[in-house]
């Protein structure tokens, strides 16, 4: 199997059930992938394995040719800050920060200088059209906002692969449909991969290809065809 | 589709041609499916025998198309008439769908491939309107969404059906 991200025989259990059970598949460059199944399927699970958040139990998760699991920690942790990003459901924008300051979070930490980072920032809420939140904290945002927010944040190291744990989960469609609408814009334009973790067909629509987990398998329905 | 009371409606705002009729339904209400002339005609001729539209003004020239068409009380009472009353909401008792999955059943097939086989297929054609609803404009975006939602009915009873087999093959082969 090739691709940027590739999962291969992934094997996870808690405790005694069994999440994934030879489970592969994998995401090419600037692709927009859905992950669906039904609740507890492990379709989380996947994606978690796939970020590198969890050890699968066998089976390894390949970035570039480059095993997760054979990495050391650090460098895990560097490529977890600098080639990936994360969306999920809600509640992870730090409270105390204003929007803009969330949004620059990466780069700071990164060692960008401020000046640059809050102009990078900037530039990316321009982007999602919530140039208006910049100097808001989280709390005063709508759930739409707060979401476009995560988005640019997780987009604006120029990460190569953006996990998406139920990103619409809390919004209306309205709200949904944007957010979705300008997150998949943004990521073909930066040539970012989406992973994109969903229940909702509406949500899944936005991506180029469907994996269903069942059964601690993940298929690829239209392919299989 | 209701097409002799959307010409009224149209025709309600002002007078028109029939060229110019069919080409403001096309455009508003037509998605994929333009009328064809023969059709806005027998459209027509049946509103002008109802009374629900006149000929306002007959040029010398030739043709049918040189007739302009006007609505008359009748007819904005007829639309007036039709806007209130209700649509009936489409059942869906009657689902082709829903025989497959019972006959795989029945005859020993996999009937997950039935429904996986549909799956895939609805997904791809809500990709597709996804994809004609970023590039439109609010009126492409509302009939996209329309269709849309009905997909996502049909996918959720998908989902329900795949893990409801087991029980319904002991229903079907007993």
């Amino acid at each position: 199997m090739s691709g940027l991200l590739v999962a291969e025989d992934l094997h996870k259990s808690f405790g005694p059930t069994a999440a994934l059970d030879g489970a592969s598949m994998s995401v090419a460059a600037g692709e927009i992938v859905a992950i669906m199944g039904p609740s507890g399927s492990g379709k989380s699970t996947m994606l978690h394995c796939l970020a590198g958040i969890i050890r699968p139990d066998a089976g390894k998760v390949s970035y570039r040719d480059q095993e997760l699991s054979a990495m050391s920690d650090s460098r895990r942790s560097a490529l977890r800050r600098g080639e990936f990003g994360f969306v999920f459901q809600f509640g992870q924008l730090v409270p105390e920060l204003t929007c803009l300051e969330n949004v620059a979070l990466p780069l700071r930490l990164d060692g960008v200088r401020r000046k640059d980072a809050v102009r990078r920032a900037a530039e990316w809420l321009d982007r999602l059209e919530i140039d208006d939140v910049a100097g808001k904290r989280p709390g005063e945002v709508s759930g739409g906002q707060g979401q476009r927010v995560a988005v640019a944040r997780a987009l604006v190291t120029g990460a190569r692969v953006v996990f998406a744990d139920e990103p619409t989960g809390a919004l209306d469609s309205l709200n949904g449909e944007r957010v979705m609408r300008l997150f998949t814009a943004a990521a073909r334009e930066s040539g970012a991969a989406v992973v994109l973790v969903t229940h909702e067909p509406r949500v899944a629509a936005y991506s180029d290809r469907e994996i269903v987990v069942r059964d601690g398998k993940a298929l690829d329905l239209e392919r299989a065809r | 589709m209701s097409i002799g009371q959307a010409f009224l409606g149209l025709l309600e705002a002002r007078p028109r041609h029939g060229y110019d009729l069919k080409r403001a339904y096309d455009e508003r209400f037509g998605a994929d499916r333009p009328l064809a002339y023969g059709q806005v005609y027998a459209t027509l001729s049946r509103l002008l025998k109802h009374g629900f539209v006149s000929v306002d003004n007959e040029e010398s020239a030739e043709g049918p198309d040189r007739k302009r068409y006007a609505i008359t009380d009748a007819g904005v009472a007829d639309v007036e008439r039709w806007l209130n009353q209700p649509e009936k909401p489409e059942p869906y008792l009657q689902s082709t769908l829903y025989m497959k999955v019972v006959l795989a059943l029945s005859t020993g097939r996999p009937a997950t491939d039935v429904l996986d086989t549909q799956r895939a297929e609805h997904l791809r054609m809500m990709r597709e309107l996804t994809r004609r609803k970023g590039a439109g404009d609010l009126s492409d975006q509302l009939i996209c969404d329309h269709a849309l939602f009905h997909l996502e009915a049909d996918l959720r009873w998908l989902e329900l059906t795949a893990a409801r087999l087991d029980e319904l093959a002991g229903l079907v082969r007993s």
